[in-house]
């Protein structure tokens, strides 16, 4: 590797030839403020906070765009650095709505710890009219707050750079330029997929999630109804985030045990149905196999692939699974199996998911999602891991203090192969390890398919299933999505099996968990991180497959029958819809 | 601030459909093709409702939400059809200190419209537009594309008068 000699403040860094100034100082272990930087998602230079001095340059250079050169002498924290920085400051914080009080990124809102940080005194100092905004809450999952929005472009380059989708741009121009989409139209009007990657790139309070904690507060307060929450894969891997803990602190049974404290009926790990979608998935995949029919078999679990699907490439709906996900298999289940069996009216039980998604909110209220009928959804309230880390905060529980608790039964039991749902890859692998069991007759030796693991943005490999051969392909974030599924479209891929996830690097970077800073995102691969705590959870389990899970087989024995069953296919089954653009 | 968009219903022509579709096709593989065909768009059709811009988008492959992004940072794209009589009236720096402010107003009364609106029987459009290049004439305004200079705001009515 090339490498240049650059001082920093003084001291010499051998540093690799051809990064920018920003990446050098985060050698030298400095971090350079920035509001519009997001690595390698949105690097333009707009919001002049990461400026340095350079000896020899005619003005202040943007460390996020400025790359470095051999014997470059940098300053990251002249007094003249600072005080064009605060100015900068100043002058963004003219435009913002400063609530600062009640925001909902008070604490984890990237300006004001640039404000505390730079020595703002005067958050007024450049006061005057600003221009008003009405808020957009025209979809289930989302409110974008334009009086907030700095214009640092993060939440554009989220949806263009990262998903590929563009619903947003900066539109109009100067003092009216704002965040919006074609001619003004609410968001619900475009093709969002809701994925929610435009929240976690957000620095401000400008985006976030429809809050449903209320309404999951007033179901537990009512005593006429039987309110239970399921717990996904991913979120175990993610909420010790939002008290204090490093990415990659697996905190489970310290999640159960605040679950328990919030005066839920059942607290239930959503990995049996994870399991259970394994089973009518592989089945489902095999029948498909057999048919000729509907190849190759894409999966159905991440509601904001489904609406890109939807919109972006029609032409494949037929050959989405037509599993629900998960979270909808769970409540499905409860308001019906579980309801008759506790002698329960499903129109007393509120069903809450917790998730680390923000396109579930939507997901809730689709058509085809009621297994229970008289129009009962399957799930009452989808919160995401942020939501649920408010209610455990505003209960007022000590998080960290609390002893490791267990799920509930029945719905306690879940695999290895449901718990790597959570990370790209994981769907695969949990269904190839029933599938190839399945068809092989036979016990595999070795569990782990390495293949379809990591976070790649495509991965695509073969299998050999005795006379089978079994082409797959992963892709996690819809740009990737797009980019696989036109492959497939041209011929020039050929698959039988193809697991999508809408957000990159699956659920445990999903739009519904803990945000962090764009110097956090810099600093560590969340997405590797998040994923190894539910790689090493699988690896410790004697339960791996979903077909051993005896649970699972239990509702089957009970009620289901077996996959694919009709009274399967009622219940755990939908359809889709030709939405196009 | 919201712009002002048309209520006006878009009415497409097989021809117009067709010379835009030809327009994509020609730049389809240009770099920095959006502003050529955003300016030849306009040309064929006056202005850029919703329905040109989401063609656009696809044939060029990308999101509408860009499109709309480029076309409302610049003022000389509009939104909205121009009417039977189209007025424009300078208020460039040059026209400005000569009194075109005053003609402003006065096309303003005289249409019952303002500035980037269409009168709802399609019969005015009024633009307030910024320099066009012929200081040495202000204050200008234009109907239908034709030029008059140095001119009061008593001349107003009878340049439009001409139209009707």
């Amino acid at each position: 590797m090339e490498t240049v000699t650059v001082k920093i403040n003084g001291r010499d860094y051998t540093v690799p030839a051809g990064i920018k100034i920003i990446d050098a100082a985060r050698i030298a272990k400095i971090d350079i403020p920035t509001l519009c930087y997001l690595k390698d998602v949105n690097e333009i230079g707009a919001c002049r906070l990461c400026l340095v001095e350079v000896k020899g340059a005619r003005g202040l250079m943007a460390a996020c765009v400025t790359t470095v050169s051999d014997g470059m002498e940098i300053y990251t924290n002249t007094p003249k650095v600072v005080e064009s920085r605060k100015t900068n400051l100043e002058l963004i914080l003219s435009t913002h709505k400063k609530e600062c009080l009640s925001c909902i990124r008070s604490n984890s809102c990237e300006l004001q710890k640039l404000c505390l940080d730079l020595g703002v005194t005067d958050e007024n100092r450049f006061a005057g009219k600003n221009n008003e905004y009405e808020k957009d809450e025209s979809t289930a999952f989302l409110v974008r707050d334009n009086e907030k929005c700095i214009l640092c472009r993060r939440c554009v380059a989220a949806c263009q750079n990262v998903q590929g989708i563009g619903a947003i741009e900066t539109i109009n121009r100067g003092f009216d330029a704002c965040i919006g989409s074609a001619f003004e139209q609410p968001l619900a009007a475009t093709s969002c997929v809701s994925c929610g990657q435009c929240i976690v790139a957000c620095p401000v309070g400008a985006l976030y999630e429809k809050d449903d904690t209320a309404k999951v507060w007033d179901a537990i307060n009512d005593p006429t109804k039987h309110v239970v929450i399921t717990a996904a894969p991913s979120i175990r891997a993610t909420i010790g985030e939002c008290f204090g803990y490093e990415p990659g602190v697996d905190t489970e049974g310290k999640m159960i045990a605040a679950m328990k404290r919030l005066g839920f009926d059942g607290v239930y790990d959503l990995n049996l149905t994870a399991d259970l979608t394994i089973m009518e998935e592989a089945t489902e995949f095999l029948g498909r196999v057999q048919s000729g029919e509907n190849l190759p078999l894409i999966t159905s679990c991440s509601p904001g692939w489904i609406k890109f699907c939807e919109h972006y490439f029609p032409e494949f709906t037929d050959n989405l699974s037509t599993c629900k996900s998960p979270q909808q298999m769970f409540g499905a289940m409860y308001k019906t199996y579980y309801a008759k069996k506790r002698g329960l009216d499903p129109a007393d039980i509120v069903v809450v998911s917790a998730i680390p998604c923000t396109a579930k909110k939507f997901e809730v209220r689709r058509p085809g999602q009621s297994a229970a009928g008289n129009g009962i959804y399957d799930v009452d309230y989808a919160i995401t891991t942020r939501e649920l880390a408010r209610m455990i905060e505003k209960a007022g529980i000590r998080y960290r203090d609390l002893d490791d608790e267990t799920f509930d039964q029945p719905f306690d039991i879940g695999s290895g192969a449901g718990v790597i749902f959570g990370a790209t890859g994981g769907v695969m692998e949990a269904a190839l390890r029933t599938a190839a069991e399945v068809i092989l007759g036979t016990k595999l030796e070795k569990l782990e398919f390495e293949e379809v693991r990591g976070t790649a943005p495509i991965k695509t490999a073969t299998y050999k299933l005795g006379d089978l051969e079994v082409r797959v392909a992963v892709a996690s974030g819809t740009k990737n999505a797009k980019e696989l599924l036109n492959k497939v479209k041209s011929g020039e891929l050929a698959v039988d099996f193809i697991e999508v996830m809408a957000c990159p690097g699956g659920c445990v970077n999903g739009g519904g968990q803990p945000v962090q800073s764009a110097a956090t995102k810099a600093a560590v691969d969340l997405k590797a991180k998040r994923a190894s705590i539910l790689y090493n959870a699988d690896s410790k389990m004697a339960l791996r497959k979903s077909h051993e899970d005896l649970a699972v087989q239990k509702l089957y024995d009970e009620f289901l029958e077996k996959p694919g069953s009709h009274v399967a296919h009622d219940v755990l089954h939908t359809h889709y819809i030709k939405r196009g653009l | 601030m919201k712009k002002k968009l048309t209520t006006v219903a878009f009415n497409d022509t097989k021809e117009k459909a067709d010379e835009l579709n030809a327009l994509i096709a020609r730049y389809k593989n240009v770099e920095g093709n959006l502003m050529p065909v955003l300016q030849g768009a306009q040309d064929i059709y006056g202005y850029l409702p919703l329905e040109v811009q989401k063609t656009i988008a696809l044939g060029l492959d990308v999101s509408v939400a860009e499109v709309y992004g480029v076309a409302s940072f610049y003022s000389q794209f509009t939104f909205n059809p121009k009417g039977k009589v189209s007025i424009a009236v300078c208020l460039g720096t040059a026209c400005y200190v000569k009194g075109s402010g005053k003609i402003h107003e006065k096309c303003m009364e005289i249409t019952g419209i303002g500035a980037g609106d269409i009168s709802p029987d399609g019969r005015f459009s009024y633009d307030a537009t910024r320099c066009i290049g012929a200081c040495g004439l202000a204050p200008v305004m234009t109907v239908n594309g034709d030029v008059y200079g140095r001119i009061t705001p008593a001349d107003v009515d009878g340049i439009i008068a001409k139209y009707l």
